[in-house]
């Protein structure tokens, strides 16, 4: 163990970059499920054929093939990105698709009661989803964006694939320089544990922050 | 880069042979994933606090940490203590443990559904535990477990790919071997995601008439 504790600094890199791949996807993929989930119930059909093609195309294939794509055939086409905007756009869009579901699920789970009344102050349609509606579904939405946030973090392993230098990648290179095997992975392993139990403790408290003074924690549809 | 048919149609057989092998694993990673999940599920109702809180943990280290690592572990740490499995073998025994996690979830979330009074309805009627579970229980139980464990299904096909990483030539590794061979990644990588949305969509499909068909019970986790 201590010959792998010897690598001390590239592990702490490789954390980092674990760390920032899952953050900066999950604000593409919060950004993303919004976006679609609001398009899924637009009153233009083309709006939501849109968005059903994407949501189709990008919960039907593997995160892994939707990776490597951007990663290795784009540039073929004279798109190009390094190896961190792919992974974080591949991780953004992947999980993004998932999260419009949520999105959805959880406008519509806001009862009619709610339309008429804004209809009855005479709200325009942006002010009823800003004011009324999407407040009340985002406490709905938190407990599924906990569980896409730990699924977020486990793609992000995906991209020690495309070169990424993250956890998993560094353990490669442990394993490679030191020979030892079980050591380095069950150090990430860990590693990778410790950060998803932190994640899943913000969502509890930003669960709870929402939820206060409501009772519709439990009314969502998951 | 232009679109090539000739690399379209030399690389088709292989990933046809590809394909056979990701649906093959899927198949039996997800009979481990159902099997491992109710007996998870079952020995989650244990009595013993030290059971339920041990294997909750137990179940929690495996569902946060990337199925990718745990392939690595599996495969290239087995080995140190002997153990000689082929890719094959390890990558569906990491998938169906990794699922089984989430399985688990949906057969508790299954038994919770059914009410306490039919236990008890089971009982005034003088069924023994066996004709309970058989007669009373099940048939309720089953029907809304049925869409969740399908999407599970397609949820793992889509993660088989993992496991080109410990070299089991399933769909995405053929085509990788290919693009290797004859540079060209274009091709065979689009008509790997081509095969994904072919088999998936339209289990998709089903799982969505199944939701309609049996009220599904409602997983939060």
């Amino acid at each position: 163990m201590n010959e792998v504790l010897e690598f001390y600094p590239i592990l702490i890199k490789g954390t980092i970059v674990t760390i920032q791949l899952t953050v900066l996807g999950a604000i593409v993929a919060l950004i993303i499920s919004f976006i679609v989930g609001i398009a899924r119930i637009s009153s233009f059909a083309s709006v939501r054929v849109i968005a059903i093609v994407y949501l189709e195309f990008f919960r039907g294939s593997s995160a892994l093939v939707q990776m490597f794509f951007i990663y290795f055939v784009l540039p073929m086409w004279g798109i190009y990105f390094d190896a961190i905007t792919a992974g974080v756009i591949a991780c953004g869009l992947n999980v993004g698709a998932y999260g419009s579901e949520a999105v959805r699920g959880a406008i519509l789970a806001v009862s009619k009661e709610q339309h008429e009344a804004s209809q009855a102050l005479n709200y325009s349609s942006y002010e009823k989803y800003r004011y009324v509606i999407i407040p009340q579904a985002i406490p709905i939405m938190i407990p599924t964006f906990g569980n896409l946030l730990i699924e977020l973090m486990k793609l992000t392993a995906v991209c020690s694939l495309i070169t990424i230098s993250d956890l998993t990648f560094v353990a490669q290179i442990i394993r490679v320089q030191t020979a030892l095997t079980l050591e380095p992975f069950l150090l990430i392993l860990i590693i990778y544990f410790i950060i998803a139990t932190v994640l899943v403790q913000i969502v509890d408290m930003i669960a709870k922050k929402f939820s206060k003074g409501r009772n519709i924690m439990t009314a969502g549809d998951k | 880069m232009e679109w090539n048919w000739d690399h379209a149609y030399a690389v088709l057989p292989q990933l046809l042979k590809g394909l056979v092998i990701t649906i093959e694993a899927t198949i039996v990673a997800s009979l481990i994933a159902y099997i491992l999940g109710l007996a998870i599920a079952i020995f989650k109702m244990s009595k013993s606090k030290l059971v339920r809180v041990s294997l909750y943990w137990m179940t929690e280290f495996v569902r946060r940490t990337p199925i990718l690592v745990q392939l690595y572990v599996v495969f290239y740490v087995l080995p140190d203590f002997g153990i000689f499995l082929e890719a094959f073998t390890c990558g569906v025994i990491v998938l169906g443990i990794h699922f089984s996690t989430y399985t688990s979830e949906v057969f508790r979330a299954g038994i919770d559904n059914v009410s306490k009074g039919q236990w008890e309805a089971a009982k005034s009627l003088n069924y023994n535990p066996y004709q309970a579970w058989k007669h009373v229980i099940l048939p309720q139980a089953i029907p809304p477990m049925i869409p969740p464990l399908a999407n599970y299904l397609i949820t793992m096909f889509k993660e088989t790919p993992l496991l080109a990483f410990i070299t089991v030539v399933e769909l995405f590794r053929a085509a990788d071997q290919y693009s290797n061979s004859y540079y060209t990644y274009l091709e065979p990588m689009t008509l790997v995601g081509v095969f994904f949305l072919i088999v998936s969509i339209p289990s998709a499909m089903i799982a969505m008439k199944l939701e309609k068909k049996f009220k599904p019970i409602k997983v939060t986790r």
